[in-house]
């Protein structure tokens, strides 16, 4: 595939692993082994019996009329929303920690932002009998509290990031400082299509089940089994990494990803990685990077803690870069309004990272088209911020 | 030969290089603490360049560099600061840092800055070999600098043998699984690996790091390489108002 990671680890000019030597070995032996592991027969039984018993997939396709109606479109949405734990992420999560079983690890460690990641993963943690430790960001624990608890339920430990913005790049340093301080028996699961090679790779991999299934679904409803347009909310971009993965050599596809702009893209308060980046390097992988003049890596901004990252996954730089995608940003209050849109037209009230692509459908040409926005998540975890913006 | 090179052909035992955070306590006191710890003695110097997101590192150094970053400091800062430096000092100089401020002042800048500030060498810890390689190791070997790579306790045989073959200087040995500024006494695994290094007759010289806080870590640490690097115990012992006093007294204590 043209838009796919190259033998040495770079989507075109992004990617690669720079990591201190430190995380060298565990690295490597990840390299060596996830696509051997991830290709036997019993792993996928294994992955599938999970995917299909465990995490409720396949998950829906479902056709939104009346915001259809609205937009003049055939708008079709992917309710990853509906998997176990409320997001597309138990799809990664269910998949590495299988992974780490084969690599004969006993501990697990993890970022998170939103705080899905780490819900996901503590879950499947507690599934699976393993230790897990999840950092997270200071400013994220207060805003994301139910996570937190649901976290400790399921018998995570989780650990208060302090660091820099308090965020989800601080929480990210801390997990890579952790498994850098327990390399022998600590898998790191990643939550997003960044990080080090090979971990873009292994995640979108894991996440493809989405588009996989999409495939299949729009034949069923549309004869083809393509889409004029697909629509993401992108932080680092795994729920978008995961719907466009069988689409991506499909160049009548739109692939259209949609970053937070935070309070604006001229306000300093953004997360707009791919308006306001440049190249750079940050958690081991090159990418686009928010960052000032001096390489140092900026404080991002949004209202959703999901997506904010100063950084994007090095596919979704290659896509951007390449111009194969389009990436759009949406404010905060506009992505706040299309998640109460969304939720008056079809009674779904969503994940607020993923009402960021309900916002854009005025911005693009889709009349008559067949659209598919990926539901990545739902809004429960959110209802606090819903209920502190109050327009409704 | 470099500063580097002769420092090792002239001492192979004890010696003490120090680590610390360019712009940190303040922005100006760079040229003021090489100078006190070349006055102590100190054999080599290593200058931290800050970086925003140091994932080496434990939270003293994490700090420093944060406080470094908010006083101004940058690369370019810095090579203003350290251009006079040779009329000052001939002691070794190594600047340490992560890859993105430089991939930011661009590669072929940052080189021609560090020959002419004379500076003798880098540690660039999230570099991957091949790029160094790509990058910068003809301008290097041109400009006889020193690239100095890290190797840990989970670095194959094999691995060592590659890093020392395109190392120039020294092998910075980490001394465990772990970021910067974490306590230790050696235990029985890390002084078999200390020696499983020593009997791999490396091209290099060996320095630990990570973990040496006091004299007996710094004795210990001799015992089984060239000599050892202090950073996060330095840092600590820096004082912004009395500099030179709590540099001076910190050397004495490990000399």
């Amino acid at each position: 595939m043209k838009y796919d990671v190259n033998k040495t680890g770079y989507y075109g000019k992004f990617g690669g692993s720079y990591i201190p030597e430190m995380l060298y070995s565990n690295i490597e032996e990840l390299n060596k082994n996830y696509l051997s592991i991830i290709n036997t027969k019993s792993f996928n039984k294994n992955f599938n019996y999970l995917l299909k018993h465990y995490v409720g997939r396949p998950t829906p396709l479902y056709f939104a009329k009346r915001l259809s109606k609205k937009y003049g479109s055939k708008i079709y949405l992917k309710r990853e929303d509906l998997c176990h734990t409320g997001a597309h992420k138990i799809n990664n999560t269910v998949g590495q920690i299988l992974l780490a079983k084969e690599l004969k690890k006993s501990k697990i460690v993890a970022e998170t932002g939103a705080g899905q990641h780490g819900v996901a993963t503590a879950t499947v943690c507690s599934l699976m009998g393993m230790d897990c430790i999840i950092y997270m960001g200071e400013v994220d624990i207060s805003r994301q509290r139910p996570n937190v608890e649901r976290m400790k339920i399921l018998g995570a430990e989780v650990r208060s990031v302090t660091s820099g913005s308090k965020t989800l790049k601080d929480a990210t340093n801390e997990a890579m400082r952790h498994w850098i301080n327990n390399p022998n028996d600590t898998h790191y699961i990643i939550g997003s299509v960044v990080g080090p090679h090979p971990y873009p790779d292994m995640v979108a991999r894991f996440q493809s089940v989405i588009s996989e299934e999409l495939l299949l679904q729009l034949k069923e409803v549309e004869g083809r089994e393509y889409p004029d347009y697909i629509l993401a909310c992108v932080g680092g971009g795994s729920n978008a990494a995961g719907i466009y993965y069988h689409y991506l050599d499909n160049l009548k596809v739109n692939l259209v990803g949609i970053e937070a702009a935070g309070l604006g893209i001229e306000s300093k308060k953004s997360a707009a990685t791919t308006q306001l980046g440049k190249e750079g390097v940050l958690h081991g992988s090159k990418t686009l990077l928010m960052q000032d003049e001096n390489g140092q890596v900026t404080e991002p901004y949004s209202i959703s803690a999901g997506l904010d990252y100063p950084g994007i996954g090095p596919l979704h730089a290659h896509l951007y870069d390449s111009k194969r995608g389009q990436y759009l940003s949406v404010e905060d209050n506009d992505a706040m309004k299309a998640g109460i849109e969304l939720s008056r037209l079809e009674g779904i009230i969503p994940a607020i990272e993923t009402a960021h692509a309900f916002a854009v459908f005025d911005r693009l040409n889709i009349k008559d088209k067949v659209v598919v926005v990926n539901l990545s998540g739902r809004g429960d975890k959110d209802l606090e911020t819903y209920i502190k913006w109050g327009k409704y | 030969m470099n500063r580097i090179n002769k420092l090792f052909s002239e001492k192979k035992k004890n010696i003490l290089s120090i680590y610390f955070t360019a712009g940190y306590p303040n922005i100006n006191d760079t040229v003021e603490i090489i100078k006190t710890l070349d006055e102590c003695g100190v054999d080599m110097i290593e200058v931290g360049m800050p970086f925003s997101d140091p994932i080496a590192d434990g939270p003293t150094i994490q700090e420093s560099s944060n406080r470094a970053i908010e006083n101004g400091m940058n690369i370019k800062v810095l090579f203003k600061q350290l251009l006079n430096i040779r009329k000052i000092t001939q002691i070794p100089i190594i600047l340490m840092g992560y890859i993105n401020p430089l991939y930011q002042y661009g590669y072929t800048n940052f080189i021609e800055k560090l020959i002419e500030c004379g500076i003798d060498g880098v540690i660039l810890p999230d570099l991957p070999l091949d790029d160094y390689l790509v990058s910068f190791k003809e301008l290097f070997d041109k400009n006889n600098l020193s690239y100095i790579s890290l190797v840990s306790p989970n670095t194959s045989a094999e691995r060592i043998s590659k890093i020392d073959k395109i190392s120039n200087g020294f092998i910075y040995v980490v001394s465990s699984s772990s970021i910067t500024g974490k306590k230790s006494i050696f235990s029985d695994n890390q002084v078999e690996y200390f020696n499983r290094i020593n009997e791999l007759k490396l091209i290099n010289p060996t320095i630990i790091g990570f973990g040496i806080s006091d004299k007996k870590s710094f004795q210990v640490a001799c015992n089984y390489s060239n000599g050892a690097i202090i950073g996060t115990k330095f840092i600590q012992s820096i004082s912004k108002s009395k500099l030179r006093e709590s540099v001076k007294n910190y050397i004495s204590s490990i000399r």
